[in-house]
Protein backbone atom coordinates (compact mmCIF):
# COMPACT_ATOMS: atom_id res chain seq x y z
CA UNK A 1 0.00 0.00 0.00
CA UNK A 2 1.33 3.60 -1.13
CA UNK A 3 1.79 6.00 1.59
CA UNK A 4 -0.83 7.38 3.14
CA UNK A 5 0.68 10.73 2.58
CA UNK A 6 -0.40 10.26 -0.92
CA UNK A 7 -3.83 10.17 -0.34
CA UNK A 8 -4.24 12.68 2.22
CA UNK A 9 -1.74 15.18 0.45
CA UNK A 10 -1.64 18.75 2.34
CA UNK A 11 -3.54 20.48 -0.31
CA UNK A 12 -6.87 17.95 0.12
CA UNK A 13 -6.57 18.47 3.91
CA UNK A 14 -6.37 22.55 3.30
CA UNK A 15 -9.55 22.32 1.69
CA UNK A 16 -11.41 19.87 3.67
CA UNK A 17 -10.70 22.10 6.67
CA UNK A 18 -11.57 25.28 4.63
CA UNK A 19 -13.85 24.38 1.65
CA UNK A 20 -14.04 26.79 -0.89
CA UNK A 21 -17.18 27.73 -2.78
CA UNK A 22 -18.77 26.45 -0.07
CA UNK A 23 -22.59 27.29 0.74
CA UNK A 24 -25.47 28.28 -1.32
CA UNK A 25 -25.94 29.98 -4.89
CA UNK A 26 -28.21 32.30 -5.31
CA UNK A 27 -30.01 32.58 -8.61
CA UNK A 28 -28.26 29.14 -9.58
CA UNK A 29 -29.14 27.83 -13.33
CA UNK A 30 -28.59 24.32 -12.60
CA UNK A 31 -28.28 22.58 -9.53
CA UNK A 32 -28.24 18.80 -8.91
CA UNK A 33 -27.73 16.36 -5.84
CA UNK A 34 -25.39 13.58 -5.09
CA UNK A 35 -25.22 10.91 -2.75
CA UNK A 36 -23.01 7.95 -1.69
CA UNK A 37 -24.66 5.49 0.51
CA UNK A 38 -22.16 3.81 1.09
CA UNK A 39 -20.57 6.15 3.62
CA UNK A 40 -23.36 8.92 3.69
CA UNK A 41 -21.73 11.80 1.46
CA UNK A 42 -24.27 13.99 -0.01
CA UNK A 43 -23.33 16.83 -1.95
CA UNK A 44 -25.61 19.55 -3.98
CA UNK A 45 -23.81 21.69 -6.79
CA UNK A 46 -25.48 24.77 -8.13
CA UNK A 47 -23.92 26.59 -10.88
CA UNK A 48 -24.59 29.53 -12.99
CA UNK A 49 -23.93 29.49 -16.63
CA UNK A 50 -24.01 32.61 -18.93
CA UNK A 51 -23.47 32.03 -22.89
CA UNK A 52 -22.36 28.16 -21.80
CA UNK A 53 -19.70 29.18 -19.60
CA UNK A 54 -19.79 28.33 -16.00
CA UNK A 55 -19.51 31.56 -14.07
CA UNK A 56 -20.03 30.61 -10.93
CA UNK A 57 -19.97 27.05 -8.80
CA UNK A 58 -20.58 26.23 -5.42
CA UNK A 59 -21.35 23.41 -3.12
CA UNK A 60 -23.12 22.54 -0.14
CA UNK A 61 -23.28 19.17 1.69
CA UNK A 62 -20.98 17.28 4.40
CA UNK A 63 -18.79 13.64 3.89
CA UNK A 64 -15.29 12.73 4.76
CA UNK A 65 -12.31 14.43 3.37
CA UNK A 66 -11.54 13.17 0.06
CA UNK A 67 -15.06 13.93 -1.26
CA UNK A 68 -15.24 18.04 0.29
CA UNK A 69 -11.97 18.43 -0.54
CA UNK A 70 -12.73 16.88 -4.18
CA UNK A 71 -15.68 19.00 -4.11
CA UNK A 72 -13.65 22.22 -3.30
CA UNK A 73 -11.01 21.87 -5.96
CA UNK A 74 -13.34 20.87 -8.64
CA UNK A 75 -15.50 24.05 -8.04
CA UNK A 76 -12.15 26.43 -8.33
CA UNK A 77 -11.29 24.08 -11.07
CA UNK A 78 -13.89 24.53 -13.40
CA UNK A 79 -15.15 27.90 -12.73
CA UNK A 80 -15.00 29.97 -16.01
CA UNK A 81 -14.74 26.77 -17.88
CA UNK A 82 -17.33 25.76 -20.67
CA UNK A 83 -19.25 23.24 -20.33
CA UNK A 84 -17.52 21.38 -22.90
CA UNK A 85 -14.36 21.93 -21.00
CA UNK A 86 -16.04 20.95 -17.97
CA UNK A 87 -17.46 17.32 -19.36
CA UNK A 88 -13.73 17.00 -21.19
CA UNK A 89 -12.17 17.83 -17.35
CA UNK A 90 -14.48 15.45 -15.74
CA UNK A 91 -13.51 12.38 -18.03
CA UNK A 92 -9.63 13.01 -17.28
CA UNK A 93 -10.45 13.44 -13.23
CA UNK A 94 -12.31 9.94 -14.11
CA UNK A 95 -8.92 8.65 -15.30
CA UNK A 96 -6.60 10.26 -13.33
CA UNK A 97 -8.15 8.27 -9.71
CA UNK A 98 -8.93 5.45 -11.54
CA UNK A 99 -6.76 4.21 -14.06
CA UNK A 100 -2.81 3.23 -12.19
CA UNK A 101 -1.19 3.71 -15.66
CA UNK A 102 -2.64 6.87 -16.52
CA UNK A 103 -0.25 9.77 -16.38
CA UNK A 104 -1.16 13.12 -15.39
CA UNK A 105 -2.64 15.39 -17.22
CA UNK A 106 -1.17 18.71 -16.65
CA UNK A 107 -4.40 20.70 -17.38
CA UNK A 108 -5.65 19.75 -14.27
CA UNK A 109 -3.96 21.56 -12.47
CA UNK A 110 -3.56 21.65 -8.52
CA UNK A 111 -6.41 18.05 -9.17
CA UNK A 112 -3.50 16.06 -10.01
CA UNK A 113 -3.30 15.86 -5.82
CA UNK A 114 -5.97 13.04 -6.26
CA UNK A 115 -3.99 10.74 -8.60
CA UNK A 116 -2.82 9.02 -4.33
CA UNK A 117 -6.61 8.00 -4.89
CA UNK A 118 -6.18 5.10 -7.31
CA UNK A 119 -4.25 3.12 -5.07
CA UNK A 120 -7.61 3.44 -2.51
CA UNK A 121 -10.16 1.94 -4.49
CA UNK A 122 -12.39 1.65 -2.24
CA UNK A 123 -12.67 5.82 -2.09
CA UNK A 124 -12.42 6.59 -5.68
CA UNK A 125 -16.49 6.85 -5.37
CA UNK A 126 -15.50 9.58 -2.61
CA UNK A 127 -13.44 11.53 -5.05
CA UNK A 128 -15.59 11.32 -7.81
CA UNK A 129 -18.85 11.80 -6.29
CA UNK A 130 -18.78 16.11 -6.53
CA UNK A 131 -17.72 15.71 -10.17
CA UNK A 132 -20.59 12.75 -10.96
CA UNK A 133 -22.96 15.37 -9.07
CA UNK A 134 -21.61 18.66 -11.73
CA UNK A 135 -22.19 16.27 -14.05
CA UNK A 136 -25.84 15.91 -14.01
CA UNK A 137 -25.79 19.76 -13.11
CA UNK A 138 -24.34 21.04 -16.15
CA UNK A 139 -26.62 18.10 -18.02
CA UNK A 140 -29.72 19.29 -16.03
CA UNK A 141 -30.12 15.97 -15.09
CA UNK A 142 -32.78 16.21 -12.21
CA UNK A 143 -32.28 12.28 -10.46
CA UNK A 144 -30.11 11.85 -7.35
CA UNK A 145 -26.98 10.96 -8.60
CA UNK A 146 -26.04 7.82 -6.46
CA UNK A 147 -22.51 6.04 -6.49
CA UNK A 148 -24.44 2.47 -5.87
CA UNK B 1 -0.21 -14.37 27.29
CA UNK B 2 -1.90 -12.66 30.32
CA UNK B 3 -6.02 -12.21 30.58
CA UNK B 4 -7.94 -9.68 28.77
CA UNK B 5 -7.92 -6.81 31.16
CA UNK B 6 -4.43 -7.09 32.16
CA UNK B 7 -4.97 -5.99 35.57
CA UNK B 8 -7.06 -8.66 36.55
CA UNK B 9 -5.74 -12.38 36.87
CA UNK B 10 -8.43 -14.42 37.29
CA UNK B 11 -7.83 -18.06 38.35
CA UNK B 12 -10.91 -19.95 37.02
CA UNK B 13 -11.08 -22.91 34.95
CA UNK B 14 -13.76 -20.46 33.06
CA UNK B 15 -11.03 -17.95 31.33
CA UNK B 16 -10.60 -17.91 28.04
CA UNK B 17 -7.32 -18.88 26.90
CA UNK B 18 -6.52 -16.56 24.12
CA UNK B 19 -3.45 -18.05 22.54
CA UNK B 20 -5.40 -21.24 22.35
CA UNK B 21 -8.02 -19.75 20.51
CA UNK B 22 -6.11 -17.72 18.41
CA UNK B 23 -4.29 -20.15 17.48
CA UNK B 24 -7.19 -21.89 15.48
CA UNK B 25 -8.09 -19.28 13.21
CA UNK B 26 -5.39 -19.24 10.50
CA UNK B 27 -6.50 -15.81 8.80
CA UNK B 28 -5.26 -14.25 12.59
CA UNK B 29 -1.39 -14.45 11.33
CA UNK B 30 -1.96 -12.98 8.15
CA UNK B 31 -0.25 -9.27 7.19
CA UNK B 32 -1.80 -6.20 6.32
CA UNK B 33 0.90 -4.85 4.24
CA UNK B 34 3.95 -5.23 7.12
CA UNK B 35 1.57 -5.15 9.55
CA UNK B 36 0.29 -8.56 11.59
CA UNK B 37 -3.38 -8.22 10.94
CA UNK B 38 -6.07 -6.76 13.78
CA UNK B 39 -9.55 -7.79 12.90
CA UNK B 40 -11.74 -6.03 14.45
CA UNK B 41 -15.23 -6.20 11.72
CA UNK B 42 -16.86 -9.13 13.53
CA UNK B 43 -20.12 -7.30 13.61
CA UNK B 44 -20.09 -8.14 9.76
CA UNK B 45 -18.82 -10.95 9.48
CA UNK B 46 -16.77 -13.27 12.04
CA UNK B 47 -13.02 -15.52 10.65
CA UNK B 48 -13.08 -19.25 10.86
CA UNK B 49 -11.71 -21.87 12.79
CA UNK B 50 -9.31 -24.57 11.29
CA UNK B 51 -12.04 -26.53 12.63
CA UNK B 52 -14.75 -25.31 10.21
CA UNK B 53 -12.48 -25.23 6.85
CA UNK B 54 -11.70 -28.69 7.81
CA UNK B 55 -15.06 -29.78 7.97
CA UNK B 56 -15.85 -28.37 4.64
CA UNK B 57 -12.94 -29.77 3.25
CA UNK B 58 -13.73 -32.84 4.62
CA UNK B 59 -16.97 -33.01 3.06
CA UNK B 60 -16.37 -31.98 -0.64
CA UNK B 61 -13.43 -34.30 -0.37
CA UNK B 62 -14.91 -37.39 1.48
CA UNK B 63 -18.32 -36.99 1.85
CA UNK B 64 -20.28 -35.22 -1.31
CA UNK B 65 -23.69 -36.25 -2.62
CA UNK B 66 -26.73 -34.93 -2.97
CA UNK B 67 -29.10 -35.65 0.03
CA UNK B 68 -32.61 -36.88 0.20
CA UNK B 69 -34.03 -40.07 -1.25
CA UNK B 70 -30.52 -40.90 -2.57
CA UNK B 71 -30.59 -45.38 -2.12
CA UNK B 72 -26.48 -45.39 -2.00
CA UNK B 73 -24.75 -45.01 0.90
CA UNK B 74 -22.99 -42.07 -0.04
CA UNK B 75 -25.71 -39.67 -0.20
CA UNK B 76 -26.82 -41.64 3.09
CA UNK B 77 -23.82 -40.18 4.47
CA UNK B 78 -24.21 -36.50 3.42
CA UNK B 79 -27.82 -36.67 4.03
CA UNK B 80 -27.01 -37.55 7.67
CA UNK B 81 -24.23 -35.55 7.69
CA UNK B 82 -26.62 -32.31 6.83
CA UNK B 83 -29.31 -33.64 9.22
CA UNK B 84 -26.88 -33.79 12.23
CA UNK B 85 -26.09 -30.39 11.25
CA UNK B 86 -29.55 -29.19 11.62
CA UNK B 87 -29.92 -31.11 14.95
CA UNK B 88 -26.81 -29.49 16.34
CA UNK B 89 -28.42 -25.92 15.17
CA UNK B 90 -31.36 -27.05 17.38
CA UNK B 91 -29.87 -27.60 19.91
CA UNK B 92 -27.03 -24.58 19.50
CA UNK B 93 -30.29 -22.53 19.80
CA UNK B 94 -32.19 -24.64 22.59
CA UNK B 95 -34.88 -25.44 20.43
CA UNK B 96 -37.61 -28.68 21.38
CA UNK B 97 -36.49 -30.39 18.09
CA UNK B 98 -34.80 -30.44 14.59
CA UNK B 99 -37.90 -29.79 12.63
CA UNK B 100 -38.60 -26.22 14.26
CA UNK B 101 -34.47 -25.42 12.36
CA UNK B 102 -34.81 -24.53 8.47
CA UNK B 103 -31.80 -23.68 6.77
CA UNK B 104 -31.48 -20.61 4.80
CA UNK B 105 -28.91 -18.86 3.08
CA UNK B 106 -28.47 -16.03 5.75
CA UNK B 107 -30.77 -14.35 8.66
CA UNK B 108 -31.75 -11.81 5.78
CA UNK B 109 -33.48 -14.87 3.96
CA UNK B 110 -34.92 -16.16 7.61
CA UNK B 111 -36.55 -12.87 7.67
CA UNK B 112 -37.83 -12.50 4.26
CA UNK B 113 -39.43 -16.54 4.61
CA UNK B 114 -41.26 -15.79 7.23
CA UNK B 115 -42.56 -12.33 5.83
CA UNK B 116 -43.31 -13.97 2.69
CA UNK B 117 -44.97 -16.53 4.45
CA UNK B 118 -46.30 -15.95 7.46
CA UNK B 119 -46.81 -12.37 6.99
CA UNK B 120 -48.62 -12.72 3.19
CA UNK B 121 -51.05 -15.42 5.12
CA UNK B 122 -51.54 -13.29 8.42
CA UNK B 123 -51.54 -9.36 6.96
CA UNK B 124 -54.33 -7.99 5.97
CA UNK B 125 -55.08 -4.52 4.90
CA UNK B 126 -55.00 -2.00 8.07
CA UNK B 127 -52.80 -4.58 10.39
CA UNK B 128 -49.91 -3.41 11.54
CA UNK B 129 -46.38 -5.15 11.88
CA UNK B 130 -43.98 -3.51 15.04
CA UNK B 131 -40.17 -2.88 14.44
CA UNK B 132 -37.74 -0.68 16.13
CA UNK B 133 -35.32 2.18 15.16
CA UNK B 134 -31.99 0.09 15.50
CA UNK B 135 -33.22 -2.58 13.03
CA UNK B 136 -30.77 -3.49 10.30
CA UNK B 137 -32.43 -2.95 7.31
CA UNK B 138 -32.74 -7.10 6.60
CA UNK B 139 -35.61 -6.40 9.19
CA UNK B 140 -36.99 -3.32 7.98
CA UNK B 141 -37.48 -3.85 3.85
CA UNK B 142 -39.19 -6.93 3.83
CA UNK B 143 -41.83 -5.94 6.48
CA UNK B 144 -42.07 -2.31 3.96
CA UNK B 145 -42.83 -4.51 1.16
CA UNK B 146 -44.85 -6.60 3.12
CA UNK B 147 -46.67 -3.60 4.22
CA UNK B 148 -46.83 -1.89 1.11
CA UNK B 149 -47.90 -4.92 -0.74
CA UNK B 150 -50.62 -5.83 2.07
CA UNK B 151 -51.97 -2.06 3.17
CA UNK B 152 -50.74 -2.04 6.29
CA UNK B 153 -48.39 0.13 8.42
CA UNK B 154 -45.34 -1.11 9.80
CA UNK B 155 -45.08 1.04 13.67
CA UNK B 156 -41.23 1.32 14.73
CA UNK B 157 -40.16 1.59 18.48
CA UNK B 158 -38.62 4.32 19.45
CA UNK B 159 -34.72 4.02 21.31
CA UNK B 160 -33.02 6.27 23.69
CA UNK B 161 -30.15 8.55 23.42
CA UNK B 162 -28.36 5.73 25.46
CA UNK B 163 -29.31 3.52 22.24
CA UNK B 164 -32.04 1.34 24.23
CA UNK B 165 -35.41 0.41 22.92
CA UNK B 166 -38.55 2.46 25.05
CA UNK B 167 -40.63 -0.42 25.95
CA UNK B 168 -43.51 1.37 27.19
CA UNK B 169 -43.75 2.73 23.48
CA UNK B 170 -44.18 -0.59 22.61
CA UNK B 171 -46.75 -1.24 24.74
CA UNK B 172 -48.12 1.93 23.31
CA UNK B 173 -48.04 0.32 19.35
CA UNK B 174 -49.06 -2.66 20.06
CA UNK B 175 -52.79 -2.63 19.42
CA UNK B 176 -55.65 -4.92 18.26
CA UNK B 177 -54.18 -4.88 14.49
CA UNK B 178 -50.99 -5.76 15.49
CA UNK B 179 -50.17 -9.08 13.68
CA UNK B 180 -46.29 -9.55 14.41
CA UNK B 181 -43.11 -7.68 16.35
CA UNK B 182 -39.88 -8.27 14.56
CA UNK B 183 -36.92 -7.04 16.91
CA UNK B 184 -33.17 -7.42 16.78
CA UNK B 185 -31.75 -9.57 19.70
CA UNK B 186 -28.29 -7.65 19.87
CA UNK B 187 -28.17 -3.95 17.66
CA UNK B 188 -25.26 -4.42 14.95
CA UNK B 189 -24.23 -0.50 14.87
CA UNK B 190 -24.93 -0.01 18.70
CA UNK B 191 -24.23 -3.27 20.26
CA UNK B 192 -27.42 -2.65 22.64
CA UNK B 193 -28.84 -6.31 24.08
CA UNK B 194 -32.15 -5.98 23.77
CA UNK B 195 -34.41 -7.41 26.55
CA UNK B 196 -36.51 -9.75 24.42
CA UNK B 197 -38.00 -12.33 26.83
CA UNK B 198 -39.83 -8.57 28.06
CA UNK B 199 -40.59 -7.91 24.42
CA UNK B 200 -41.91 -11.31 24.16
CA UNK B 201 -43.95 -11.28 27.40
CA UNK B 202 -45.53 -8.21 26.19
CA UNK B 203 -46.28 -9.09 22.65
CA UNK B 204 -47.94 -12.52 23.87
CA UNK B 205 -50.42 -10.58 26.09
CA UNK B 206 -51.84 -9.40 23.38
CA UNK B 207 -51.36 -12.79 21.53
CA UNK B 208 -48.70 -11.11 18.87
CA UNK B 209 -45.97 -13.32 17.92
CA UNK B 210 -42.24 -12.54 17.99
CA UNK B 211 -39.34 -13.07 15.25
CA UNK B 212 -36.00 -12.06 16.69
CA UNK B 213 -32.88 -11.17 14.72
CA UNK B 214 -30.18 -13.16 16.29
CA UNK B 215 -27.88 -12.26 13.94
CA UNK B 216 -25.47 -10.60 16.51
CA UNK B 217 -26.16 -11.68 19.66
CA UNK B 218 -26.16 -15.00 18.89
CA UNK B 219 -22.14 -15.22 19.39
CA UNK B 220 -22.11 -13.32 21.85
CA UNK B 221 -24.07 -14.90 24.34
CA UNK B 222 -26.02 -18.03 25.05
CA UNK B 223 -29.56 -18.32 23.19
CA UNK B 224 -32.66 -20.59 24.52
CA UNK B 225 -35.40 -19.88 21.94
CA UNK B 226 -37.52 -21.85 24.77
CA UNK B 227 -36.51 -19.59 27.72
CA UNK B 228 -36.92 -16.35 25.40
CA UNK B 229 -40.22 -17.37 24.55
CA UNK B 230 -39.80 -16.19 20.92
CA UNK B 231 -41.85 -17.37 18.05
CA UNK B 232 -39.03 -17.30 15.12
CA UNK B 233 -35.79 -16.48 15.87
CA UNK B 234 -33.02 -16.30 13.02
CA UNK B 235 -29.19 -16.41 12.26
CA UNK B 236 -26.61 -16.42 9.99
CA UNK B 237 -23.39 -18.57 9.33
CA UNK B 238 -21.16 -16.39 8.75
CA UNK B 239 -21.14 -14.32 11.87
CA UNK B 240 -20.83 -17.49 13.95
CA UNK B 241 -17.78 -18.50 12.74
CA UNK B 242 -19.17 -20.66 9.73
CA UNK B 243 -19.27 -20.49 6.55
CA UNK B 244 -21.18 -17.67 4.18
CA UNK B 245 -24.55 -18.47 2.07
CA UNK B 246 -25.91 -20.36 5.08
CA UNK B 247 -28.24 -19.26 7.99
CA UNK B 248 -31.12 -20.93 9.83
CA UNK B 249 -34.56 -19.71 11.33
CA UNK B 250 -35.93 -21.07 14.55
CA UNK B 251 -39.70 -21.27 14.19
CA UNK B 252 -42.06 -23.22 16.74
CA UNK B 253 -43.04 -26.33 14.99
CA UNK B 254 -47.09 -25.11 15.30
CA UNK B 255 -46.44 -22.11 13.24
CA UNK B 256 -44.22 -23.87 10.68
CA UNK B 257 -47.02 -26.29 10.22
CA UNK B 258 -49.71 -23.88 9.51
CA UNK B 259 -47.45 -21.57 7.24
CA UNK B 260 -47.73 -21.51 3.37
CA UNK B 261 -44.50 -22.91 1.57
CA UNK B 262 -41.90 -20.43 0.79
CA UNK B 263 -40.22 -21.45 -2.77
CA UNK B 264 -41.53 -24.10 -4.62
CA UNK B 265 -39.36 -27.07 -6.24
CA UNK B 266 -37.98 -30.29 -5.39
CA UNK B 267 -37.55 -31.25 -1.77
CA UNK B 268 -40.72 -29.17 -0.59
CA UNK B 269 -43.00 -31.69 -1.84
CA UNK B 270 -44.56 -34.92 -0.96
CA UNK B 271 -46.22 -35.90 -4.29
CA UNK B 272 -46.90 -33.27 -7.54
CA UNK B 273 -49.22 -34.42 -10.24
CA UNK B 274 -50.34 -31.56 -12.35
CA UNK B 275 -53.88 -31.51 -10.69
CA UNK B 276 -52.81 -31.13 -7.45
CA UNK B 277 -49.33 -30.61 -5.24
CA UNK B 278 -49.01 -31.50 -1.53
CA UNK B 279 -45.91 -30.35 0.63
CA UNK B 280 -43.30 -32.21 2.58
CA UNK B 281 -43.56 -32.05 5.88
CA UNK B 282 -41.21 -28.79 8.22
CA UNK B 283 -38.62 -28.03 7.66
CA UNK B 284 -38.67 -29.65 4.50
CA UNK B 285 -41.48 -27.70 3.15
CA UNK B 286 -39.25 -24.68 3.43
CA UNK B 287 -36.40 -25.90 1.63
CA UNK B 288 -36.97 -26.13 -2.10
CA UNK B 289 -34.08 -27.20 -4.34
CA UNK B 290 -30.89 -28.53 -3.22
CA UNK B 291 -29.45 -27.21 -0.21
CA UNK B 292 -25.87 -25.52 1.04
CA UNK B 293 -25.40 -28.92 2.00
CA UNK B 294 -21.78 -27.76 2.56
CA UNK B 295 -22.71 -24.59 4.29
CA UNK B 296 -24.98 -26.47 7.19
CA UNK B 297 -22.64 -29.28 7.68
CA UNK B 298 -19.86 -26.05 8.26
CA UNK B 299 -22.26 -24.63 10.28
CA UNK B 300 -22.53 -27.61 12.48
CA UNK B 301 -18.81 -27.55 13.06
CA UNK B 302 -18.92 -23.99 13.65
CA UNK B 303 -21.78 -24.45 16.41
CA UNK B 304 -19.75 -27.62 18.08
CA UNK B 305 -17.09 -25.44 18.30
CA UNK B 306 -18.42 -22.76 20.29
CA UNK B 307 -20.09 -25.36 22.06
CA UNK B 308 -16.55 -26.54 22.72
CA UNK B 309 -15.41 -23.32 24.24
CA UNK B 310 -18.70 -23.19 25.93
CA UNK B 311 -20.94 -19.27 26.07
CA UNK B 312 -19.68 -18.84 29.96
CA UNK B 313 -15.63 -17.97 28.95
CA UNK B 314 -16.50 -16.68 25.84
CA UNK B 315 -18.91 -13.97 27.66
CA UNK B 316 -16.68 -13.20 30.10
CA UNK B 317 -13.58 -12.48 27.60
CA UNK B 318 -15.59 -10.37 26.43
CA UNK B 319 -17.17 -8.44 28.50
CA UNK B 320 -13.76 -7.84 29.73
CA UNK B 321 -12.24 -6.71 26.31
CA UNK B 322 -15.73 -4.78 26.02
CA UNK B 323 -14.71 -2.50 28.85
CA UNK B 324 -11.04 -2.33 28.25
CA UNK B 325 -11.78 -1.26 25.00
CA UNK B 326 -14.62 1.49 25.71
CA UNK B 327 -11.86 3.06 28.68
CA UNK B 328 -9.42 2.98 26.15
CA UNK B 329 -11.26 4.62 23.43
CA UNK B 330 -13.46 7.10 25.65
CA UNK B 331 -9.60 8.59 26.50
CA UNK B 332 -8.95 9.52 23.05
CA UNK B 333 -9.62 12.97 22.47
CA UNK B 334 -12.32 14.18 20.52
CA UNK B 335 -13.93 10.52 20.51
CA UNK B 336 -17.46 9.81 20.99
CA UNK B 337 -19.28 6.16 21.67
CA UNK B 338 -22.79 5.83 20.20
CA UNK B 339 -24.68 2.94 21.80
CA UNK B 340 -23.89 3.35 25.17
CA UNK B 341 -27.10 1.33 26.31
CA UNK B 342 -25.88 -0.67 29.74
CA UNK B 343 -27.01 -3.52 28.38
CA UNK B 344 -24.84 -3.85 25.40
CA UNK B 345 -22.08 -6.03 23.79
CA UNK B 346 -18.89 -6.25 21.79
CA UNK B 347 -19.43 -3.67 19.69
CA UNK B 348 -17.86 0.61 19.79
CA UNK B 349 -19.43 2.69 17.34
CA UNK B 350 -18.09 5.72 17.23
CA UNK B 351 -17.38 9.28 16.12
CA UNK B 352 -14.36 11.48 16.06
CA UNK B 353 -14.36 15.43 16.21
CA UNK B 354 -13.62 17.18 12.63
CA UNK B 355 -12.93 13.47 10.83
CA UNK B 356 -15.09 11.85 8.46
CA UNK B 357 -15.82 7.71 9.42
CA UNK B 358 -14.62 6.91 5.99
CA UNK B 359 -11.26 8.67 6.64
CA UNK B 360 -10.43 6.85 9.73
CA UNK B 361 -10.97 3.87 8.18
CA UNK B 362 -8.92 4.00 5.38
CA UNK B 363 -5.84 5.07 7.95
CA UNK B 364 -6.19 2.69 10.37
CA UNK B 365 -6.25 0.22 8.30
CA UNK B 366 -2.84 1.21 6.77
CA UNK B 367 -2.01 0.40 10.49
CA UNK B 368 -3.49 -3.23 9.66
CA UNK B 369 -6.42 -2.86 11.41
CA UNK B 370 -9.33 -3.71 10.16
CA UNK B 371 -12.82 -1.58 11.24
CA UNK B 372 -16.29 -0.80 9.34
CA UNK B 373 -17.34 2.48 8.67
CA UNK B 374 -20.52 3.57 7.43
CA UNK B 375 -24.34 3.39 8.20
CA UNK B 376 -24.12 -0.46 9.01
CA UNK B 377 -27.08 -1.13 7.24
CA UNK B 378 -28.87 0.88 10.19
CA UNK B 379 -29.76 4.40 8.40
CA UNK B 380 -32.04 5.32 10.56
CA UNK B 381 -29.66 4.42 13.59
CA UNK B 382 -27.75 7.11 11.87
CA UNK B 383 -30.65 9.63 11.52
CA UNK B 384 -31.37 9.54 15.42
CA UNK B 385 -28.20 10.19 16.64
CA UNK B 386 -27.50 12.75 14.17
CA UNK B 387 -24.25 11.61 12.50
CA UNK B 388 -23.54 10.34 8.96
CA UNK B 389 -21.78 7.15 9.29
CA UNK B 390 -20.05 6.07 12.48
CA UNK B 391 -16.23 3.91 12.56
CA UNK B 392 -17.10 0.66 14.66
CA UNK B 393 -14.77 -1.69 15.86
CA UNK B 394 -16.67 -5.48 17.05
CA UNK B 395 -15.31 -7.82 19.44
CA UNK B 396 -15.35 -11.57 18.41
CA UNK B 397 -13.80 -14.70 21.37
CA UNK B 398 -10.26 -14.10 19.52
CA UNK B 399 -9.58 -10.65 20.14
CA UNK B 400 -7.24 -9.22 22.84
CA UNK B 401 -6.46 -6.09 24.43
CA UNK B 402 -3.55 -5.74 22.02
CA UNK B 403 -6.12 -5.81 18.97
CA UNK B 404 -7.29 -3.01 21.17
CA UNK B 405 -4.25 -1.00 21.90
CA UNK B 406 -3.15 -1.35 18.17
CA UNK B 407 -6.44 0.01 17.27
CA UNK B 408 -5.68 3.10 19.79
CA UNK B 409 -2.68 3.33 18.22
CA UNK B 410 -3.91 3.76 14.99
CA UNK B 411 -6.23 6.48 15.80
CA UNK B 412 -3.51 8.25 17.04
CA UNK B 413 -2.25 8.23 13.07
CA UNK B 414 -5.84 9.27 12.37
CA UNK B 415 -4.97 12.61 14.94
CA UNK B 416 -1.78 13.09 13.55
CA UNK B 417 -2.56 13.59 9.23
CA UNK B 418 -5.61 15.67 10.40
CA UNK B 419 -4.11 17.76 12.97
Amino acid sequence: MSDLRDLYQEVILDHNRSPRNFGPLEGADLKADGHNPLCGDKISIAVKVEDGVLTDVRFEGSGCAISKASASLMTEGVKGKSLDEARAMFERFRQLVTDQNALVDPSLGKLAVFAGVRDYPARVKCAILAWHTLRAAVDDNHDIVSTE
Amino acid sequence: MTGVARTESEDSAHVLDETRIREQFPILTSMVGDRPLVYLDNAATTQKPRVVLDRLSRYYAAENANIHRGVYQLSQVATDAYEGARAKVARFLHASDPSEIVFTRNATEGINLVAQTFGRSTLGAGDEVVISTMEHHSNIVPWQLLCEEKGATLKVVPISDQGELDLDELDVLLGPRTKLVSIVHMSNSLGTVNPVREVVERAHARNVPVLVDGSQAAYHMKVDVRALGCDFYVVTGHKLYGPTGIGALYGRRTLLDAMPPYQGGGDMISSVTFDKTTYNEVPHKFEAGTPHIAGAIGLGAAVDFMTSIGFEPIVAHERRLLEYATNALTAVPGLRLIGTAPQKASILSFVLDGVHAHDIGTIVDTEGVAIRTGHHCTQPVMDRFGVPATARASLAMYNNADDIDRLVGALTKVREVFG
